[in-house]
Parts: structure tokens; sequence; C-alpha cells
């Protein structure tokens, strides 16, 4: 057992806010990380259903609720079962303890006599009659939790470590499912006018014409520059937001060009600038060097962001698909003046959202709107343009990896250095929501940021290289500013980092005259990581590749998840013709104790595609007044006829501690794929996306 | 003005503009919220639903463009208490991470496999083209359709 409690522990000490045996002998378990796609409930419940040994399928989990649910925070960083998972297992663990310590005594016998099965509870295995449900009383929660009680060991793990299928899909494939499907009491539809950007004045709005092409009755609710229509018909309301866009006028409205949305363009900004590692030294040897690039690029969720709020009787309930209810109540209650004690949110599901999208933005949005019209529900539903054009998109970035080189070619002295926008803005760190810059007196410029080193860094995250190269750091040229407001996007500057890192490793190794694979292993003595790199050489035949420039390629790359997570390698065989086509990829995980390891492949396999989206075709274009690619046609994202097969093995290593696996095949993924388009046509290309304009470009060079 | 049509089997006469999009229709008229909204645009798919046989957009379609016609959508999956051997499939296969895409995807695949019940890889993938999906659960969609297939083949061959 770990000599330090979770954080989700430190901030919920109390039994009673985890754990409640209801009735029809369910067990409720509430959390405060939330179902995003990830399948996280599922393995939370498995956790609990393990220590107290029940049926899991017993358990009702409530995720995500400022009024019943423990605060953990945000639901990002793949930290929900390292903390949160840790947490239900102490819990749970202290609880059946608590309860077979009163039952011990009752019975006149030693807890250690005591089991249970699915619940009830057993004496030298005979019935006691007795149960969770007929046993437990209200003093067995009444404690501060100590997290004193060892759970079981792995060993004795019966549903911990099985496929155990999620309940939420059912709904999903049936029906309604989702916060867009929550119907309310007197509930209004609305939809926003966006501000374009900060500063930006609305001079006129011709509200007529926005009547008229509604056809039908609208509320235009105006405070500054936030505009808000509502009414019961969503139809009609839709019509009016639609129409809005070109019927009202804007002045002050900040004006952007293609180049600002180069990651190039942030080597010129004033930056916050520091250095993480060993000091700079001269170089003795040779030093190479390669610079590579992502543009920005967006979360993309399939569906725009809603938000569902009502004002009745001075508290205010909210429900949001936020990956945080707490930080969202308090960032709420603040915006509109009113007690925290009177604000309530509530998770409702919604579309994945792989970081902070508009999903607090929505909330915030039929917030004010409830505020001003109190005694209904307002539903604030985002278009699809607005979530395009308004989401916090991920910083464009921009990797530049040095190498100093010995005698034998390898690296004696490493430097990545990283120019980017924040990688995280979320609220609580200092960035701000849309209505707050559109509401009268806006708060200051949102400062520039991003997570502490300690927690795994955003422009740094995975700069440091884990080879065994004498002297590494990270010069890190964090932008004061953004052109567009960004944020989170899953990996933050991982995937970006280990494209470079781990595309420049090939380039070292072809100096070296060396296989890639060896070169690589030749500096690691990590044996986990050998492990992946071993056994996915081996799945893919990487010992037949074949020479450089056939038109097809096999690349491969690997990296742990914020140098403290999962461990991942990939490999990657494709076809360059015009296009770029994927044919097949191989990927090998370490996770440590796998909770559910179908659903941990779903995760594995699932960030291989969005990483192979975001390599080959992603980027979002700014011009004019804004965000540019505000369609599915101009962010165009992976297809089922471009999707490769995948093939996944994860070690199995359940006596090593949980680490976060949802964002570790990432920054592998886009390496892998570089690395294999080199081997392709043997030209690099250091651009993402690696579109055909791209290809053909560094074809001619 | 009514608009009737046939939804999922049963006969609907519903009061609306005929211009109102078919999507608002199924969600704000008659409660059937399982066709959801993605883009409005027909690029996404998440809006599927099957009109006369045929996979087909609902966000962009009015309302009076389908009077008179049979609209499938999700809701109408089911019989009775049995889940479609698609959703049955999607559920052992676990084929899905949000869920947000997967109404639109499995009424694309039913109007696939109601008019060729063994339909190759391909004739999958190009069927499924029309649909997105953000979280990158496309291996697992491919194999829960093929094995929904194989289950409806066994059950028409016994």
């Amino acid at each position: 057992m770990s000599d330090t409690l979770p954080l989700s522990i430190i901030n919920n000490r109390r039994l009673e806010k985890w754990l409640r045996f209801d009735a029809g002998r369910t067990l409720r378990l509430a959390v405060g990380k939330v179902e995003i796609g990830q399948g996280v409930l599922i393995a939370l419940s498995q956790i609990a259903a393990e220590e107290l040994d029940i049926d899991v399928g017993r358990i009702d989990i409530l995720a995500g609720d400022t009024a019943d649910a423990p605060d953990e925070g945000s639901t990002s960083s793949s930290q929900s079962i390292e903390v949160s998972g840790r947490s239900v297992r102490l819990v749970s663990a202290e609880l059946r303890s608590r309860v077979l310590a009163r039952l011990a005594q009752r019975l006149n016998c030693s807890p250690a006599d005591l089991t249970v099965e699915d619940g009830a509870f057993l004496l030298d295995n005979q019935p006691t009659g007795h149960d969770y449900w007929s046993f437990v009383a209200d003093a067995d929660y009444a404690a501060d939790i100590t997290g004193l009680i060892a759970p079981k060991p792995p060993s004795a793990y019966k549903v911990v470590g099985q496929p155990v299928p999620r309940k939420d899909l059912i709904a999903k494939v049936s029906g309604a499912a989702f916060i867009h499907d929550i119907v309310r009491p007197d509930m209004l539809h609305a939809r926003m006018l966006r501000q374009p950007s900060r500063n930006a004045q609305l001079i006129a709005l011709d509200e007529t014409a926005i009547r008229r092409a509604a056809r039908g009755e609208i509320r235009v609710v105006r405070l500054g520059n936030f505009v808000a229509f509502v009414g019961p018909d969503e139809t009609v309301v839709q019509r009016a937001a639609v129409a809005a866009v070109s019927l009202a006028r804007w002045e002050g409205t900040r004006r952007l060009t293609p180049a600002h949305g180069e990651a190039s363009w942030f080597v010129d900004q004033p930056s916050d600038d520091r250095l993480v590692g060993d000091a700079p030294v001269a170089a003795t040897g040779t030093v190479v060097s390669a610079v590579y690039t992502r543009p920005f690029v967006a979360h993309a969720a399939m569906a725009p962001s809603c938000g569902l709020a009502e004002f009745r009787d001075g508290r205010l309930e909210v429900w949001s698909h936020t990956q945080g209810v707490y930080p969202l109540r308090n960032s709420i209650a603040e915006i509109l003046g009113l007690p925290t004690d009177k604000v309530v949110v509530r998770h409702a599901h919604g579309a994945g959202c792989y970081g902070h999208n508009g999903a607090d933005d929505a909330a915030l949005d039929a917030a004010v709107v409830a505020h001003h019209i109190p005694n209904h529900c307002i539903r604030m539903q985002w278009r699809r343009e607005e979530e395009f054009g308004f989401e916090p998109v991920s910083t464009a970035h921009r990797t530049r990896v040095a190498a100093e080189l010995d005698a034998g070619g390898r690296p004696v002295d490493w430097t990545t250095e990283v120019w980017a926008g924040s990688h995280v803005q979320r609220p609580i760190y200092g960035g701000l929501f849309l209505a707050q810059e559109a509401l009268p007196n806006p708060p200051a410029p949102a400062k520039a940021g991003d997570p502490p080193e300690a927690n795994g860094g955003g422009g740094t995250r995975n700069g440091t290289p884990l080879y065994d190269f004498a002297r590494k750091r990270i010069v890190h040229h964090l932008a004061l500013s953004t052109p567009v407001r960004t944020s989170s996007l899953r990996g933050l500057g991982a995937l970006p980092n280990v494209f470079a890192m781990e595309c420049f490793m090939d380039e070292l190794a072809e100096r070296a005259g060396m296989d890639p694979v060896a070169y690589r292993l030749s500096m690691l003595t990590d044996a986990r990581a050998r492990h992946l790199i071993e056994n996915v050489a081996a799945r893919c035949n990487w010992a037949a590749r074949w020479e450089v420039g056939t038109g097809r390629g096999l690349g491969l790359a690997w990296s742990r998840y914020k140098n403290k997570a999962a461990y991942a390698c990939v490999a990657v065989e494709l076809e360059v013709d015009k296009e770029i086509r994927l044919n097949r990829v191989w990927t090998c995980v370490d996770a440590g104790l796998v909770i559910n390891p179908d659903g941990a492949t779903n995760q594995i396999e699932g960030g291989i595609v969005h990483a192979a989206s975001m390599t080959l075709k992603e980027q979002v274009t700014l011009d004019g007044d804004g965000i540019t690619s505000l369609d599915w046609a101009s962010y165009p994202i992976l297809t089922f006829s471009e999707v490769p097969e995948i093939s996944t093995e994860i070690v199995h290593a359940p006596d090593l501690p949980t680490l976060g696996m949802g964002e570790c095949t990432f920054g592998p993924t886009a390496a892998a794929i570089g690395n294999a388009v080199y081997h392709a046509l043997g030209v690099r290309v250091r651009d993402m996306p690696l579109t055909r304009e791209r290809i053909a470009a560094a074809l001619v060079r | 003005m009514t608009i009737e049509m046939s939804v999922n089997g049963r006969s609907v006469a519903t009061e609306a503009d005929p211009s109102t999009p078919l999507i608002d229709v199924l969600r704000n008229h008659l409660d059937l919220r399982g066709t959801r909204y993605g883009c409005g645009l027909e690029q996404c798919g998440s809006c599927m639903v099957v009109i006369d046989g045929k996979a087909d957009y609902a966000c962009s379609r009015e309302v009076g463009s389908v009077a008179g016609r049979s609209v499938e959508t999700i809701e109408g999956l089911a019989t009775g208490g049995t889940l479609h051997p698609l959703q049955q499939a999607f559920l052992d296969e676990q084929a899905g991470q949000c869920g947000y895409c997967l109404s639109g995807i499995l009424m694309s695949a039913k109007a696939l496999l109601d008019r060729n019940p063994a339909p190759s890889r391909a004739d999958i993938v190009a069927a499924l083209d029309g649909n997105l999906c953000r979280c990158g659960a496309h291996p697992r969609i491919l194999r829960a359709v093929e094995k929904a297939a194989a289950t409806i083949r066994q059950g028409a061959a016994a």
C-alpha cells in the first residue's frame, strides 16, 4: 500500500460521500470522475465490486454531481484509474473491513473467519443470515477514511482484470442517452449569437429581420455582447440563430491571417521562457537538429456542445457534459454572483470530448440565460459551426530537437526546444469562458499558463527523452498569447513532441548507419520499454524490413506517457501513392494492473485512430475574423475506409500499479506514421498534417 | 399543416411546417430522441435514419418530403423486449466509446443488412463511410456489423 492517501480521498474524507448500500440489494457508488466515452465507470464499479465482494451488476454509479458526489476535480490527464480507482479501492476495502469487524463482534468470531459472497456474509463458509443490506448501519459510513486497510492482493482478483461490459452503451444503441436528449418541465430552447472575439462590440443587431427569419416566437436576451435567442420551438430558435450571424454588425474584432494558423508564427512572439533539465554546455562534438511542427487542431466532438440550466427560488441547477462539475460549479457561481451552495452542477453524458471543448462554455451560456429567465429549463444547444469556430483548440506547436553526437553517432546531449501557446486554459488555470468576455465588464485577458512539470507539463509534455543520454533539457517558449483560445486536447504536447523526438531518433539512426530499433535499444535501459519495442518489432516482422523508398513503409515509435504513466510502442505499415494509406498497426502497451482489458483495448485503439487522423488530416485554419474550418469538409477526420487493421497486446502485469493509458498510444502513433512515410519515400515530412500537398512538396525538394 | 407518415411501423400524423427538418419532428414532436444532431450538413451521419429502406440524413431533410413514406429510427430497431441483432452485436463487441455516432451507424448498417444479408468487409465499409466516429471505435464497429450479419443469416437459415 502506498504511504500517502490519493488526492481524491484527501479532498473527500467521509466514507458516506462514496458508498451506500441501497434498497433492491444495490450499492450506490459516488465518484467525481465522469464518463466521457472512455469506459471509466465500469472500471471503477469493478474495483468497488472486487473489494466488497458483490456482483458488479449491483452497483449504481453516480458520477459528477456537486450535490451528491465527491469532488475529484477534472476527468483528465489519464488520471481516473490511477487516482479515483485507487481511492475507490481504499474506500471499499475500508467499508468492508468496518462492517466485518462489527459483525465479528456480534457473532463473537474473528473477522478472519468471515467471508463475503455477493454481499452475503459467511462464517466458516456457512451462511450467517446477514448481508450488507440487512446489517450495515449509518454508523458504518460515519467515519473519516484512514486508508490503512489493505485492499485485496491482485492474486485474489475475480472481477478486476475481466472484460466486464459497460452499462451505459445499452441506452446509446437504443435511443435517448445524452444531455441533448433531456426533457425538463417548462423547457425553452436556446441558441447563441457569438461575439467573434474578445473586445468585439455589437453595434447593430437587426432583431426585426431575425424575428422574420425565425417565423415564430422568440425572445432575444442581450446582455452587453452576450446575445441568445430563446423560445419554445427549437426549429424557430435555430432559424433565428442562423439568420442572426449576418444580421449583426461587430466592431473591434481581431483580424487574423492564414499565417496565424502556422506553428512557425510562435517563433517571433513574446514568450515566457524556461529551462527544464540540465544546464546547456558548449558542444564539442557534431550537433544536428531538425524542426517538426503540428498546427492548431480541434477536439471536433461528434456533438456540438449542450448545456441545461434552471433557476428557481434563488437556486441554479445546471446539467453539463463538462469534465469537472465542481470547477464548473465554482466558476458559474462566481460569474453570476451566486453563493456556491446555491449552484448545483450535474454531469450528463455528451459526445467524447478528448479534452476541454465547448462543454463548459455551453453550460455557462445556459446558466446566464436561465439566471435571466427564471423558472424555465434553458436548453442551450450549440450549432456545428459554433463548436468548430469557438471551442478552445489545441495550440499549434513547434518542436526543434537538437543532439550532440558521440563518435558512434549517439546523442550525449539532447535539447527539445518548444514554441507553443498554452496547452491548458481551463478556467481553474486562469482561462476564461466565452460568455465572460461577452458580458458587461469582462475580466482582464487570460494569462498564458501550462500545467507544472510535476503534472506532466503542457508544451513540455514528454519532451525529456527516456533514453540514456548524458545530458537532456527542454527549452520552453510559452507564448504569452495565442491568435485563438487554446486549451487541453488529448496528450497536450505529448503528440507533437513524441512525433519530433521519435522521428528524429530515426534520422539519427540512419546517420549512424544503424537499424532504428537496434539504435534505440542500444541507448535504452528501461526494461519495460525494451520489452514493448521487442514485442512490437517481432510482431510486425521488423527483421524483414525492406529498403527505403519502395512506396511502402514500416515505422515504429514508443513513449511512456508523461514519462510516468503507461508505456506504448506502435508500429505502422503504410503505402504512399498520392495519399497515405494505413494498412496495419501493431501495438503493445504496459499499463501495470489493467482493470478492464476490453475497455483498455478500446482506448488504445481509439487513441491510434485519433492520432492517425490528426497526423494525416487535421488542421484548424485561421483567417479574417476567426477560425475558418467550420465543418467536416474543411476539417476532415479519418473515415471507415481509411482506418487500418490494428493488432493490440497488453502486458499482463497485475502486480504493478495501474498506469493511466487513455493517451499512451497518441504520440507513438504520430511518430510511427512519420517514420513509415520516410521509409516508404526516402524523404522526411516534418510538418503535420502529412497531406498529399506536403508529401508532393517534400518529394520535389 | 398535418403531415402523415409511418414511423417505426406506426402511422403518425403531426402538425408541422413542411420545411421543418425531419430530425426536429422526430425529436421534438414525436419524442424520438435517439436520432442525433451532429452537423446539419449531411457530413457526419449522426442523424441517419432509414427512409423507405434507404439510409438517409434526417438533419437536412424537410419533413414535407417524407409525407406518406416510411421512416425507421433507432427506437424501432428492437422488437418487443428483444434487441435487434445489430444492437446485440454492438453490445457484445462493446463497439463504441462515447456512443454518439452509434444510432446513425446502426441505421446505416440496418439499411445495408436489409438489402444485403451477406456483406463483405468492403460492403460494410462503403455503407458506413458516410458516418463519422471520432473516438476511433471503427475496428469494433466493423466487427459488430459482421457479427450481426452472421446472426441474421443463421436466424434466416434456422
